[in-house]
């Protein structure tokens, strides 16, 4: 089923991008047409087929449970927009 | 020495050797190159203070007799994705426009340590998406090729595209680029140039802008073969870093480049062909056959049944994956803020405004596959076809070592064109997406001209870890073609 302009809306949202409304109706018309032709997929056969989840197959590596570094509060926020201190600052978020 | 930009690797690692030249000569020469062809928009942020700081550091080891290897003293562009310690870093986004890393990639690091120098960072389509340069925030890049008898502005491929341009319009002895479904190899497919791709792991992502992680892999842009191998043997190598580091010893990727294919066995990929594909294109992949059946290569034909499906099983795992990584651009720790009434409208506000059209249009596409209900439907089932095409290299690759097919389905094409429909762009990675799905290395060896003057590449594939075949066959094929072609002006 195709996307419509309310979906479109909603997945803007959860991708937090603002979407112009005038602009909502061609955004379905690309994304429809993406999705039209990725749905190719659906032929394949897959019944038993594991999902490919590394090149290598190798454990996950496990580190000493160690501190390596910190105390660059500075360094972490280098490039905030709008820091205060050693802290991040975001509009007022508890009315 | 007359023509020290157009030394590869191999050759400037010589002449420094033996104080023919300088670093800083080359270092200066390159700078040079890169100040008269501004209008290539090659690189991004130039850095002629910091590399002539570095070419001199170079040339101090060497007067001492500490110079590091090959890499010691040249001078290379870096892709603008990978982050780089007190130098602007943007991806080619607004996003990032003002961010100045606190830390350094490892594979900059790597090549840092091993002597080369930085001449700036090259520009590249937005977060690495795209196939033609044209969604950099910056401008596009313009190829210093052109068509036979026509003045038409052609892309040099993406997303690596400043680093393409760099190398083949010589203002760089070779450069760094990173490929997720084929930005090396094709833009180096579409300048005459050698891009390859290492196996998925080789190289540490840990500092490089993440686009789609399970496939993101740097590797080098050069003029050879050799050159290829001398500079992945120097960015590659293990990292704790990266948890996806492959924690292997590298083998010595540059003894490896023999042009020596005798009983070799070369598989050729029926599958490798698209409608509308020009004539030039087939005759040289049958050329290509040709070499290596004549150097001594046995060479067969071969079956990858799910290659049609590589490219759309691509466009659901990248903008997936390119969703995901692409949250942490909230306005908050680092980037572009557009202030906002509360977080939400902040953090939309801030997207929309960082992000350009591919890029939104990719994390639109990704936040759907991945949302409630739909993830089964698409992101697993991606995944399942991505299990099923490496089978079938692996299946190739149980009766040949290496697959030879064509890098991309057409040449350089002009500013503008394939503009309106991004499917008709996504097609330019139709060849070199499924050796990045099932993690393979890959390289693009500069084979010869179309009709128009332009240059074609052929890729080969060879299986995981492989590398070494790779540059055999790749040195086979090099030799064979001994391609000698130079973009006009240079």
């Amino acid at each position: 089923m195709p996307l419509s302009k309310d979906d479109v809306q909603k997945i803007a949202f959860l991708a937090r991008i603002r979407v112009p409304e005038e602009r909502l109706d061609a955004i379905a018309g690309e994304l429809n047409g993406i999705i039209g032709w990725v749905e190719q997929l659906a032929e394949v056969e897959t019944g038993d087929v594991e999902p490919m989840t590394s090149v290598v197959a190798m454990p996950a590596p496990l580190r000493d449970d160690v501190v390596t570094d910190g105390a660059i509060a500075d360094k972490v926020t280098a490039n905030a927009p709008d820091p205060i201190g050693p802290f991040y600052a975001v509009p007022k978020v508890v009315e | 020495m007359s023509d020290l930009r157009d030394l590869s690797i191999a050759d400037a690692a010589e002449a420094l050797g033996k104080g023919e030249t300088s670093s800083v000569e080359l270092t200066n020469a390159c700078i040079a190159a890169i100040e008269a062809n501004r209008v290539l928009n090659a690189f991004i942020t130039e850095t002629p203070d910091l590399a002539r700081a570095r070419a001199k550091e170079s040339d101090a080891r060497r007067a001492k007799g500490d110079a590091k290897g090959p890499m010691d003293g040249v001078p290379i562009a870096m892709k603008d994705l990978f982050c780089t310690e007190g130098v602007r870093t943007t991806a080619g986004s607004h996003i990032l426009e003002n961010f100045v890393p606190t830390y350094e990639s490892t594979v900059s690091a790597n090549l840092r340590d091993h002597g080369a120098v930085m001449l700036g960072k090259a520009n590249m389509d937005e977060l690495a998406m795209g196939s033609s340069n044209i969604t950099s925030y910056y401008g596009p890049v313009k190829s210093p090729w052109t068509r036979l008898g026509a003045n038409v502005d052609l892309v040099p491929g993406g997303s690596s595209g400043g680093s393409a341009a760099a190398v083949s319009g010589r203002l760089a002895i070779a450069a760094t680029g990173t490929d997720t479904g084929g930005s090396i190899r094709q833009p180096a497919s579409f300048t005459g140039i050698v891009g390859m791709k290492p196996t998925y792991g080789r190289c540490s992502r840990w500092g490089t802008v993440a686009f789609a992680s399970s496939l993101d892999q740097a590797g080098p842009l050069t003029r050879t073969v050799e050159d290829a191998a001398i500079m992945l043997q120097a960015m590659a190598g293990h990292d704790p870093k990266d948890s996806t580091s492959l924690p292997f010893d590298l083998p010595d990727f540059r003894a490896a480049c023999v042009p020596n294919v005798k009983g070799m066995k070369i598989g050729i990929p029926k599958e490798y062909t698209l409608d509308g594909m020009p004539a030039a294109i087939k005759t040289l992949w049958e050329q290509g056959v040709e070499w290596l059946h004549d150097m001594g290569a046995e060479t067969r034909d071969v079956t990858l049944p799910h290659t049609k499906y590589a490219l759309p099983t691509y466009y659901i795992v990248a903008p997936a994956e390119a969703s995901s990584n692409l949250a942490r651009y909230d306005g908050v720790r680092y980037g572009l803020r557009v202030e906002g009434d509360s977080l939400d409208e902040m953090y939309e506000l801030t997207r929309a405004a960082g992000f350009g059209a591919e890029v939104q249009r990719r994390v639109l596409i990704g936040a759907y596959v991945l949302s409630a209900g739909y993830y089964d439907a698409y992101y697993v089932k991606a995944q399942k076809v991505r299990s099923l095409i490496f089978k079938d290299f692996s299946d190739a690759f149980e009766d040949v070592d290496v697959l030879l097919t064509p890098t991309a389905p057409s040449a350089a094409f002009a500013l503008g064109e394939k503009m309106d429909d991004p499917i008709a762009m996504y097609l330019n990675d139709v060849f070199t997406v499924p050796a990045s799905l099932a993690g393979l290395p890959a390289i693009s060896v500069p084979a010869g001209l179309d009709g128009d003057g332009l240059p074609l590449g052929l890729q080969l594939i060879a299986g995981v870890c492989q590398e070494q075949k790779l540059f055999r066959a790749a040195s086979a094929l090099e030799a064979a073609a001994s391609f000698s072609a130079k973009p006009g002006g240079v």
